[in-house]
């Protein structure tokens, strides 16, 4: 096991090292420098230069980028003015984090319960509808449901407010339109699943040694359908967390994916790719986490691959 | 010795009846035809592939039937409602909604297709040849792919278009650069299991060359799982599409993909919500109907899995 787990982590540090390294390259493909927009005399243009150490060579610059990171100083921002790029995570990383996380938790709690209710009613109108819920919901862009909602429950119904990071029900529309993609993925998931576990011997020898329905659904059912549906938590949350750009930006919220999108659009290059490697280390990090836990909760794998490794 | 005592009468020839008898009554049904078969019982499934080709007909002819060009402004006909001179009406700059709209979804299915066309070429060979010769080339070849695989997709793919020149090419390249993995991981694992097979050591027991097993018996017989997920991936690439439009990198104007299109409604979404609506619900039929004919298939090639 603990073969396993050193093992992902050197593969999450590598991963991290290629987008690393492709962003450095990337933003020095870019032509002209980030103070080409603005007008500056070329003496000015040095001393701001050498005061952001871009006029040492690629190599140095490239071993100084890898060093700071180390430290976690992910650099400065050009747009917001002497403001660090950690400085603006720090703010405004905990409203995305929280958007997220109450997203995950509506589509999670939902999407299983859905998904275990249409097990149980196979084939049955229960059963018909949640399918009917997991497909539409994986189709329907993010944006798409955020719109209509924004349109219809804000505008039209007046129920809900569209913008802005206040209270409680400011948060419900955002995290609504985040999650639903999410909660069709785990109904679906989840559903298969449980038509898999039951349809296997232990559970008819729980029903014949007379086990309540209850009993047989949730100590052998639902604890064993669920093992498979933490695997695919890993993808979940990443598009939970690339949901957030669009999403913050649709309803105002100043997260940092908002901030995200628009320094692509100012063309901020050091915030561009401070925030790029915050996301991939945070993404990495998830799933390796998922992935050790999954180990850590499933007998059959730890057992597997203490073997094989 | 076998406990048989061989009879005149046993080498004698088979009477006529006899041998009618052995006669397969039925035309022989090959893989291809059977799958058919059991995709067109489906009913969601055939939903999907007749609404996936209206729209892909309508995206071919659409452009062509309307009057206007998707680039043309008609001058005092701006945010317009549906009519008989605009079929969905206009939008901000007095552009056809009708032409924009089929014109959008032509882009997004050519991204979409060749994203994907390109990801399968790539995952195919890379995945084929790692699974086929094993040892240090699949080591080599599959921590190369483990590592690109922990990249967050749409991440790389927004690095790249914020330093590429924004165009149509850029955003396939983009897409396709660390959109193979998935399919090379699929198709390694499949091989991993049919290069064990007994035609695969009959090839080989007759001198078949490596790339010849690869080509005409792997690859072949991976096609079942490797369509699936094309059907998968397609719609994974228009909505990324989508999504990349809705940040500002996506496909530059003049040009419309749905993406842009429904990013440009939603602009004016209070007061001309069917600027939105419109292009979103198209995107949203195409990607249900590839998810309708993607499970269809998945449940046509292996009935086991059928739940």
């Amino acid at each position: 096991m603990s073969r396993y787990v050193l093992r992902r982590f050197v593969l999450m540090i590598l991963s991290l090292w290629v987008i690393v390294t492709a962003t450095f390259l990337l933003m020095n493909a870019v032509p002209g420098g980030p103070f080409t927009s603005v007008k500056l005399t070329p003496l000015v243009e040095k001393q701001l230069e050498r005061k952001y150490g871009l006029d040492k060579p690629k190599w140095q610059q490239y071993i100084t980028l890898l060093k700071n990171l180390c430290r976690f100083d992910l650099g400065l921002s050009i747009r917001e003015r002497g403001r660090s790029v950690n400085d603006i995570i720090r703010n405004t990383f905990p409203v995305s984090a929280l958007l997220g996380v109450e997203a995950l938790v509506f589509a999670v709690t939902v999407g299983l319960t859905l998904g275990i209710i249409a097990s149980l009613h196979r084939g049955k109108a229960l059963d018909y509808t949640a399918i009917i819920i997991a497909i539409v919901g994986v189709s329907i862009p993010n944006f798409v449901v955020a719109s209509v909602l924004q349109y219809v429950a804000g505008y039209k119904l007046n129920l809900l407010p569209i913008a802005r990071w206040e209270s409680f029900k400011h948060t419900i529309l955002p995290a609504f339109a985040l999650g639903l993609g999410t909660l069709a993925t785990m109904t679906r998931m989840m559903r298969s699943s449980m038509l898999e576990v039951l349809s296997q011997d232990y559970i008819r020898t729980a029903k014949a040694k007379g086990l309540s329905s209850a009993q047989i659904v949730w100590r052998h059912g639902v604890r064993n359908a669920i093992l498979p549906i933490v695997t695919i938590l890993g993808p979940l949350i990443a598009s939970i967390t690339t949901g957030t750009l669009v999403i913050e930006r649709m309803f105002g919220i100043p997260g940092l994916g908002k901030y995200f999108v628009e320094s692509i659009y100012n063309r901020d290059y050091p915030m561009i790719m401070g925030t790029t490697v915050f996301y991939s280390a945070l993404l990495l990090f998830m799933t390796f986490v998922v992935d050790i836990a999954y180990g850590l909760i499933d007998p059959r794998i730890r057992i597997a691959r203490g073997k094989g490794d | 010795m076998f406990g048989y005592d061989p009879k005149p009468e046993d080498f004698a020839p088979l009477t006529f009846d006899e041998k009618a008898s052995d006669a397969i009554t039925r035309p022989p049904i090959g893989y291809w035809q059977d799958v058919w078969v059991r995709f067109r019982k489906n009913k969601l499934a055939i939903t999907g592939l007749a609404v996936l080709t209206v729209l892909i007909v309508m995206a071919v002819i659409g452009p062509i039937i309307s009057p206007w060009d998707y680039r043309e402004c008609d001058y005092g006909h701006f945010n317009e409602f549906v009519s008989s001179r605009h079929w969905f009406g206009t939008d901000y700059l007095g552009r056809d909604m009708f032409t924009r709209l089929w014109h959008g979804t032509r882009i997004s299915l050519f991204i979409g297709v060749t994203a994907a066309l390109i990801d399968l070429v790539i995952g195919v060979m890379w995945g084929g040849v790692a699974g086929y010769f094993g040892g240090i080339v699949d080591d080599i070849m599959m921590r190369i792919v483990d590592i690109l695989y922990g990249i967050p997709y749409l991440l790389a793919v927004i690095l790249l278009l914020v330093v590429m020149e924004p165009g149509l090419t850029s955003i396939i390249i983009a897409m396709s650069l660390t959109g193979w993995v998935g399919m090379a991981r699929l198709v390694r694992g499949q091989v991993l299991q049919l290069k064990e097979m007994e035609y695969v050591l009959a090839a080989r027991s007759i001198g078949a060359s490596p790339r010849k097993i690869i080509i005409r018996h792997l690859i072949p017989n991976t096609m079942g799982v490797v369509l699936v997920s094309l059907t998968s991936s397609i719609p994974g690439a228009i909505f990324g599409e989508a999504f990349l439009s809705f940040i500002g990198l996506g496909v530059p104007m003049p040009q419309a993909s749905l993406g842009t299109l429904a990013n440009e409604g939603y602009q004016v979404l209070r007061a001309y919500p069917q600027n939105m609506i419109i292009p979103a619900v198209v995107m949203s039929l195409l990607i249900l109907s590839f998810n309708f004919v993607g499970d269809g298939l998945r449940d046509a090639l292996d009935p086991r899995l059928r739940q």
